[in-house]
């Protein structure tokens, strides 16, 4: 990867450019960066939805004190969450940005975590036992001439005093995790809605800065617990096209089977988790019921259940076990019957079709401006699978369709993950009869180091697409290593989605996400 | 010496009795009213047998505790079918998964927010020392620096099984507890720092004065 450096006088109208000539609608990824004396920057990873052609830019400035660059979130909406991001871990403010604030650390936090001059000691940031402050009042800043921020006035923007504000979260049964809502009411519509995150984060990408490739592996698991293997997976093709592995077609076929068989597991979780939001305990326990019979047989095979470790930088762990194609053979068979089943009772049930049905539109133009990939973007008829658009592993080879709806409303984004089981299923029959011989994992130095350079890999999470940055010097561990969370578009473009609708329905808005908190705080 | 009885599973197979008898022998060393210490074993045969658990999950512990309620590992068998999503009506707070900077006051606030008697049990590796992220500079290495721990349940995240199995240890530390006279073994006051956390309301800033600042 070779991004082009762009000045900052330049900038804001080569975007537009970029944008409306080119038509690079999708912001891919945003990525803060530290580059020591060089200054800081950004990286911007843009993709045509249409041909799929890939662009890399860059951005910098020198100045460490105030470093202030040009905002893109009114070209790309999904951009204000991801220069908060920035903001947080590496200070850079973005002008005419209109909510520039922490996205992931508290507001009373001190120092800039991923900048590479952060003091990590305990002394300066310790635990704070006191509530946070909520603020409601927005800063805006001046540019004076010697490049210097200046406060100048303040203003409320966000929620203003006389509106009713409901605070949902950080423990509420229907946020799937410890996310927190502040939604301004009118009545029961929402009006404003204020995203909290980072009651989760764990600081992955910092930590990942001083551990070893290999000792890095354990912690994608981590991230989306549902989609273990798949995050495992892009990071091990990340580290093996930069150092050149190729590994076996063996390991190839394994792969592409974990993968599917994972997302069938996740996709059921989102069925069970779904159903019961919505007051149905019945589906919950169906779904539960067949996702362990996955569960068996990654235990099987790895030896973990929920979280397996099983990808490594060159293949596998282990090799698959002999009774491994019959007992997925027959797992197919049974799961088969069983979505009719789930049809019967929570899909086709009168009052699930009047809670979801028109629910939370996105419509395709906000779906790509937000970057939602994954189910909910194919729910609003944009053909975002990276299967299909960056084919890895062997999903070249099979014969699979994307499955993909028009209306995006929260029935849609449910139906679709009822589709795409029946069709991971229908990719696994295609391959698991002639896996072939081989070795399982490929010889690797005993020590790893990527030559230096900047490389990208992405696969298609169990909600969308999951990519990882690597920046590297030749050492033994990573100079900067950045995910792509699935969930953070879907989080950004729920304030779209709620905009007017009822208080009731933030319940199958937020279920039909799919979204999983610990992948967007990482 | 009263021994807690756990149906179908003998007491010797339990791991760490000794923490257990060393705790029985505390609560017992005054001498207790027959009557009353009847009544006793009644109120923690009930209370034992239904153990009613605040959904707290952060991370991926919290689906296993799903699959624990699900059908296969099934929790109500043992009275743990009931989960609160209230702190007020929660006999425990299960704490599966990472606790952060940003979480633990929300954790601690919880915690004040139960009613007595309550119970807290560390699940996973991340709950009960910060895990594989202990030298992250956002987690908080083990919950019990902040709230005192009943039971551990150690694993990555633990098998459903595990959970059970720590539960069980829970059941046993109820049955064998004090309610009318003598010692109770809960923490007592300056032992764990118990105060409330303070609760501040967002401040109502004053635009005019801002603006002249």
């Amino acid at each position: 990867m070779n991004p082009i450096f762009i000045d900052i006088k330049e900038f804001p109208q080569r975007m537009q450019e970029y944008k409306d000539l080119k038509g690079m609608d999708f912001l891919r990824e945003l990525i803060g960066m530290d580059w020591g004396e060089e200054g800081l920057g950004v990286i911007y990873i843009l993709e045509n939805s249409d041909t799929h052609e890939n662009l890399e830019i860059a951005i910098k400035t020198t100045d460490r004190e105030h470093p202030t660059l040009p905002t893109v979130c009114h070209l790309w909406s999904v951009a204000e969450l991801y220069e908060r991001e920035v903001y947080d871990f590496f200070g850079i403010h973005f002008t005419d940005h209109p909510d520039m604030r922490r996205l992931f650390l508290r507001n009373d936090w001190v120092g800039y975590p991923l900048r590479k001059d952060y003091d990590e000691s305990e002394a300066i940031n310790p635990v704070r036992m006191e509530s946070e402050i909520t603020e409601d009042v927005q800063r805006e800043y001046e540019i004076k001439e010697e490049a210097e921020l200046k406060k100048i006035n303040a203003q409320t923007n966000r929620i203003s005093g006389d509106q009713y504000v409901i605070n949902i979260g950080p423990q509420h049964p229907a946020t799937h995790g410890v996310l927190r809502f502040r939604l301004a009411l009118e009545g029961e519509e929402i009006r404003k809605i204020d995203i909290h995150c980072g009651y989760i984060h764990r600081g992955i990408e910092k930590m990942s800065e001083k551990l070893t490739y290999p000792q890095i592996l354990g912690l994608t698991d981590r991230l989306d617990y549902l989609s273990a293997h798949q995050n495992r997976h892009a990071l091990c093709m990340c580290i093996e096209k930069a150092m050149g592995i190729e590994v076996t077609d063996r390991t190839q076929y394994i792969r592409t089977i974990m993968d599917e068989l994972q997302r069938i597991d996740s996709h059921l979780l989102f069925l069970s988790c779904a159903a019961m939001d919505l007051g149905a305990i019945t589906a919950f326990i169906y779904g539960f019921r067949d996702r362990e019979k996955i569960l068996d047989i990654f235990e099987e095979v790895t030896g973990g259940r929920l979280i397996q470790n099983y990808n490594t930088i060159g293949g596998v762990q282990a090799d698959i076990t002999p009774g491994f194609a019959k007992k997925v053979k027959e797992y197919c068979e049974y799961q088969k019957s069983k979505i009719k089943e789930y049809n019967d009772v929570f899909t086709n049930n009168i009052i699930t079709q009047l809670r979801m049905k028109g629910v939370g539109r996105i419509t395709l133009d906000d779906a790509i401006s937000y970057g939602c990939t994954g189910g909910t973007g194919r729910a609003s008829g944009w053909a975002c699978d990276v299967r299909k658009r960056h084919p890895y592993a062997i999903y070249d080879k099979v014969e699979f369709k994307e499955i993909i709806y028009k209306r995006g409303d929260c029935y849609d984004r449910f139906k679709v993950r009822i589709d795409e089981i029946k069709e991971s299923i229908h990719i696994i029959e295609q391959i698991i009869d002639n896996i072939p011989e081989g070795d399982y994992k490929v010889k690797t130095k005993p020590i790893i180091r990527i030559p230096e350079g900047q490389y990208t890999a992405a696969v298609e999470g169990s909600r969308g697409e999951f990519g990882v940055f690597i920046e590297s010097h030749g050492e033994k561990s990573p100079y900067r290593i950045k995910f792509r969370p699935m969930g953070l578009p879907l989080i950004a473009a729920m304030h779209k989605i709620l905009k007017g609708t009822k208080i009731a329905d933030l319940i199958a808005i937020g279920a039909t996400l799919d979204y999983v908190i610990p992948d967007i705080d990482r | 010496m009263k021994k807690p009885n756990i149906k179908s599973i003998p007491y010797e197979e339990f791991k760490d009795n000794e923490t257990l008898e060393a705790l029985i022998k505390e609560i017992n060393s005054e001498r207790t009213n027959v009557v009353v210490g009847a009544l006793d074993d009644l109120i923690n045969w009930g209370r034992s047998n239904s153990m009613w658990s605040l959904t707290f999950a952060t991370s991926c512990c919290g689906i296993e505790f799903m699959s624990l309620g699900a059908a296969r590992y099934d929790f109500a068998r043992f009275g743990f079918e009931v989960t609160r999503n209230s702190p007020r009506q929660a006999d425990l707070i299960m704490v599966a998964g990472t606790i952060t900077h940003k979480m633990a006051p929300v954790l601690k606030r919880l915690y004040d927010q139960m009613a007595d008697p309550k119970y807290v049990v560390a699940v996973g590796g991340c709950a009960i020392s910060g895990g594989p992220f202990k030298s992250s500079y956002h987690v908080l290495n083990g919950v019990d620096k902040i709230i005192p721990v009943d039971v551990y349940i150690p694993g990555c995240p633990p098998r459903p099984e595990a959970i059970l199995y720590g539960m069980m240890q829970l059941q046993r530390k109820v049955k064998i507890e004090k309610f009318f006279g003598g010692k109770n073994h809960r923490a007592k006051k300056g032992e764990m720092n118990n105060d409330p956390i303070i609760v501040t309301n967002a401040p109502i800033i004053d635009n005019e004065k801002l603006s002249k600042e």
